[in-house]
């Protein structure tokens, strides 16, 4: 009888310290968070709490801008991944035969660089007058004021590189659960070969594209990190807002709120996503 | 790859495309395939070549020539050395606690059914899927709230707490083909809780925790967006970097992501020669 209590009550020991853990830095500073952003005050005299919700509607209004570009810079850059991937993906599942790890681990290595400087290296490799454009400048194949650091293009192209390993990954798996013998069937029942890939192929891989743009538009959407190395001026994400309100002005309460709303945004979007798709196999898709 | 081309068709698992007009297909694909590899390893390739520019004045722009020079005053920059330190102690130690803790609890959902566990699981996804930058920023409201100052310290609690989960998932995935019959064997041995747990379970299980400790690690060094809002004045490797862009980055960057690199890759094809080795 004793035995079997310890029994029920060994699961909870082994997630107590982790479950605390996420419990106390990452549920309860959310929760701080938000009352954070319903204070006022400064640095200097203090904040008190005034649950004030104007901040909300400021916080809307000042970076509507930089909120809709993110969302639009996060779905180019998605959609750019799922097309750039999907055709890898399927060759490396279908035709690589046993050096499909090999092909993988190739994705993979970009991982083993800093994601910083990666980004970093980009920047040095499209510099205006680097190694690609400076080159094809002293050639005369581009006009001397060619540029494509401070752009869209480029901080759009930094995001769909430093993301697209989480694009083809889940695709790749989804791709490759799929038992052959239903393309066996398929091609028994005289399905010609658009048919087997838009009919069975498509759909049963569907998971891993959901998978997939979790993955890649999430981080994507939120990124600062492509806006401040490739970008300029004109393609500020919430991110840098985020950031420099909180690092540089010390605007605590504004921070906080341009933060929930961007957490809110992407939360509610994703749990409407996975209640819609399960959340079990979005998670498992999404760590596999 | 060679293999592919002359293995017979009837032996080759049926695949979309095969047969005729399916070889020019597969073939651009196959081609398609090696150019997007290209585009992936190509920032790693000037990376590790301009470690070996000798360049002159401020920019690392064009090439100069080969030297060995910035290997040789790898540690010339004491603030980037003392990042670079930084960086690896914090990943060693969150790595240690994370993968203990995430160990854990990975043991817990893939063995045990309970109450409570949909909670867990929800938890876990929530902080894979949240924003980091939502991460670092309420985890810095926290410290501002309790009036902690941020430093070594705060950087270590926000790696831990983003890998937890991670390493969770990574041993719960280990564990979906365990036979938990070995424990009720060694347990009818008379064996205690924790020696099943040291000379059954956890050799068992030891793969997976090695490679949710190297995705920790991993991830702790590459750590950027999380550890910027809970740094303080305390500097990591990519933080150094990132500051370091606008005035334009010292060839020394170069050399050590380059090491750091190749010891990631070695390390990471032995922990696949062990896995590999283990499921023979």
């Amino acid at each position: 009888m004793r035995r079997r209590r310890a029994g029920a009550l060994a699961p909870y020991f082994l997630v107590l310290p982790g479950g605390l853990w996420l419990a106390i830095f990452f549920v309860v500073p959310t929760a701080v968070m938000l009352s954070v952003s319903l204070q006022t005050g400064n640095v200097v005299d203090g904040f008190t709490q005034t649950f004030d919700f104007g901040v909300y509607a400021d916080a809307i209004t000042t970076y509507e801008t930089q909120f809709i570009r993110s969302l639009i810079f996060g779905l180019i850059a998605t959609v750019t991944t799922i097309l750039l991937a999907y055709p890898m993906a399927y060759w490396i599942a279908f035709h690589a035969g046993r050096n499909k790890s090999n092909y993988l681990f190739g994705v993979l290595l970009p991982f083993f660089v800093s994601f910083v400087i990666r980004t970093v290296s980009w920047k040095f490799l499209l510099a205006d007058d680097g190694i690609l454009l400076g080159n094809l400048k002293d050639a005369g194949l581009l006009p001397a004021d060619f540029h494509v650091l401070a752009t869209s293009f480029a901080v759009v192209a930094g995001l769909t590189y430093n993301f697209f390993p989480f694009m083809l990954l889940p695709i790749y798996v989804a791709l490759e659960r799929i038992d052959p013998r239903l393309l066996e069937a398929a091609d028994d029942l005289y399905a010609n070969r658009r048919g087997v890939l838009t009919r069975v192929v498509l759909p049963l891989s569907m998971p891993g594209v959901f998978a997939g743009f979790l993955l890649t538009f999430v981080p994507a959407t939120s990124d600062f990190v492509n806006a401040y190395v490739l970008g300029g001026t004109n393609t500020t994400m919430i991110g840098n807002i985020i950031q420099t309100t909180y690092l540089t002005n010390a605007d605590y309460p504004l921070a906080s709120a341009v933060s929930f709303i961007l957490m809110a945004v992407l939360l509610i979007g994703i749990f409407v996503y996975a209640r819609l798709l399960g959340t079990r196999d979005v998670l498992e898709m999404s760590t596999r | 790859m060679t293999s592919l081309d002359s293995a017979p068709p009837r032996l080759a698992p049926a695949r979309p495309g095969g047969g005729r007009g399916g070889r020019l297909g597969e073939r651009l694909l196959h081609a398609y395939t090696w150019l997007i590899l290209l585009w992936l390893v190509l920032p790693i390739i000037v990376m590790i070549v301009f470690g070996f520019n000798d360049r002159v004045g401020k920019r690392n722009n064009t090439w100069n020539g080969f030297t060995l020079r910035w290997w040789g005053e790898l540690f010339a920059i004491p603030d980037l050395t003392t990042a670079l330190v930084n960086s690896l102690t914090i990943a060693l130690l969150s790595t240690a606690v994370a993968t203990t803790l995430g160990t854990l609890m990975g043991l817990a959902l893939g063995r045990h059914t309970f109450r409570g566990r949909g909670g867990v699981e929800l938890l876990m996804f929530a902080n894979i899927a949240a924003p980091e930058v939502v991460l670092g920023a309420s985890l810095l409201s926290l410290f501002i709230t309790m009036g902690v100052p941020r430093g070594y310290l705060t950087i270590l609690i926000a790696h831990i707490m983003f890998n937890i989960s991670y390493v969770a998932v990574v041993v719960r995935a280990r564990l979906a083909g365990f036979d938990s019959s070995v424990e009720e064997a060694a347990r009818d041995l008379g064996a205690g809780p924790f020696t099943t747990f040291r000379l059954v379970t956890l050799p068992l299980i030891l793969p997976g925790v090695l490679s949710g400790a190297l995705l920790a690690f991993a991830m702790s060094i590459d750590e950027y967006v999380i550890t910027t809002f809970n740094a303080g004045s305390t500097l990591t490797f990519p933080l150094w970097v990132f500051g370091a862009t606008r005035v334009g980055v010292p060839p020394q960057v170069n050399v050590m992501a380059t090491i750091i690199f190749v010891v990631g890759v070695l390390l990471a094809l032995g922990n696949a020669l062990l896995l590999r080795r283990r499921q023979i």
